[in-house]
C-alpha cells in the first residue's frame, strides 16, 4: 500500500466515469457486486488527512456518525452518482466502512422477519 | 480566512444524529401522481426535518415523441424528498417521495431497487395518476399498499369500488389516510409492515 491516499487523484484526473461506484473491494469471490445504495449508511474511519479533496474531507467530518449516501448527498449538496463516485475512492483507501450495501442487481428487498418485526414494533412507538 | 467558525455549516444538527451503532437501513418509497401529497407525508412522519437529494439522468430523448428516431440525448435533474424513522439502536428507515413528475423519477435505478415497499398514494379524483407508478412497482417486484388521501371535498369511494376502479388484486392492502398527520401516515406504514410480513411468513412453495 501506498499509504499516501492517492490513487484516487490519479483516477479523477483521469476522468474515470461512473463504474467506479461498485464497492466490492476488490474480492472476486462468490458474492456479488455490492453497490452504495441511497440507504447505505457510511462511518468514518478516519480523521481527514492532509492533501484530501475538500469534498473527502467534508464526508469524513459528516460520517464521524453512521449517515446514509442519500444525506451525505443532500447536505453536501451533490447529485446522488457524485457522491458514490467520492465514496468509492474513500472504500478502496478504508477511510470509511460502508454499512448496508446493496447487491448490484437487486430488484425488492427481501427483509427478513426479524427486521420488519422491529419496524412494526419501531413504528407502533411513533 | 475563516478557520474559527464554532460550527461547520453544513449537516446534520446534533439533535439529527443517528446511534452510533445503526447498522441496517431500510428504503420505502411514497410514490403517486402530482401534487397528491407525496412530499406532505414524508414530512409528516419524519423526526428530520426533509432532505432533498437530487440525481441528473441522460437519457437518449426518452419519452418525447417528437424526437422519435432522432438520436439526442436530453439531460434531467431529479429531484427525491426524503426522511427519517429511528426504529431502534441498530435499526433506521428512510422514506422517499418526489415532489414532482413521476416518470423521470422511476429513470433513477437506484430508488426502487432494493426498496422493501411503497405507499402508492392517492387521489381520488384523479385515480389514473397512479397507474404508471402502480405498473412499474410491480413490473420492479416491489410490493405495495394504495393509502388513499382523502383530501377535502374529493368524493369519498368505498374501499371495494376503489380496488375494482384501480384493478388491484385482493391481497394488496388498501387505505385511506390523512397524509398531513403523523398518526394517519404511521399508520399506512404500519399496513405495509405487515402486509410484508404476512408475506414473509406465508409458505413459499410457490417459489
Amino acid at each position: 500500500m501506498s499509504g499516501d491516499g492517492r490513487g484516487w487523484e490519479r483516477d479523477w484526473e483521469e476522468g474515470t466515469p461512473v463504474p467506479l461506484y461498485i464497492v466490492t473491494g476488490g474480492r472476486t469471490d462468490a458474492g456479488e457486486a455490492q453497490v452504495l445504495d441511497l440507504v447505505t449508511l457510511i462511518v468514518a474511519r478516519s480523521e481527514p488527512q492532509p492533501g484530501m479533496r475538500p469534498e473527502h474531507v467534508s464526508i469524513l467530518r459528516l460520517c464521524a456518525g453512521p449517515l446514509s449516501v442519500a444525506e451525505l448527498s443532500a447536505y453536501l449538496d451533490l447529485p446522488f452518482s457524485a457522491v458514490q463516485v467520492l465514496l468509492a475512492d474513500l472504500i478502496a483507501d478504508s477511510l470509511v466502512e460502508a454499512r448496508q450495501t446493496r447487491a448490484a442487481h437487486t430488484a425488492a428487498a427481501d427483509p427478513d422477519v426479524e427486521i420488519l418485526k422491529a419496524l412494526i414494533d419501531g413504528l407502533q412507538r411513533l | 480566512m475563516d478557520c474559527n467558525d464554532s460550527e461547520p455549516p453544513l449537516g446534520p444538527r446534533h439533535e439529527d444524529l443517528l446511534p452510533a451503532s445503526t447498522e441496517r437501513s431500510v428504503k420505502v418509497v411514497v410514490v403517486g401522481g402530482f401534487g397528491v401529497g407525496k412530499t406532505t407525508m414524508v414530512g409528516s412522519v419524519s423526526e428530520i426535518r426533509p432532505l432533498t437529494t437530487e440525481e441528473t439522468m441522460t437519457q437518449a430523448g426518452v419519452g418525447v415523441d417528437d424526437l422519435s428516431g432522432v438520436e439526442r440525448k436530453t439531460e434531467t435533474t431529479v429531484a427525491m424528498d426524503f426522511g427519517r424513522i429511528t426504529l431502534n439502536d441498530r435499526l433506521v428507515l428512510y422514506l422517499f417521495g418526489t415532489p414532482g413528475q413521476q416518470r423521470f423519477w422511476f429513470l433513477w435505478n437506484g430508488v426502487i431497487a432494493g426498496a422493501l415497499g411503497a405507499v402508492v398514494l392517492v387521489d381520488t379524483r384523479r385515480l389514473e395518476e397512479s397507474f404508471p407508478a402502480m405498473d412499474r412497482l410491480e413490473q420492479g417486484g416491489v410490493p405495495f399498499v394504495v393509502a388513499v388521501n382523502n383530501f377535502p371535498g374529493a368524493p369519498v369511494h368505498p374501499v371495494r369500488d376503489l380496488r375494482s376502479a384501480l384493478d388491484l388484486p385482493e391481497h394488496v392492502p388498501v387505505v385511506g389516510c390523512d397524509a398531513r398527520r403523523l398518526d394517519s401516515s404511521r399508520d399506512v406504514l404500519l399496513t405495509l409492515m405487515h402486509h410484508l410480513y404476512d408475506s414473509a411468513t406465508a409458505t413459499r412453495e410457490f417459489l
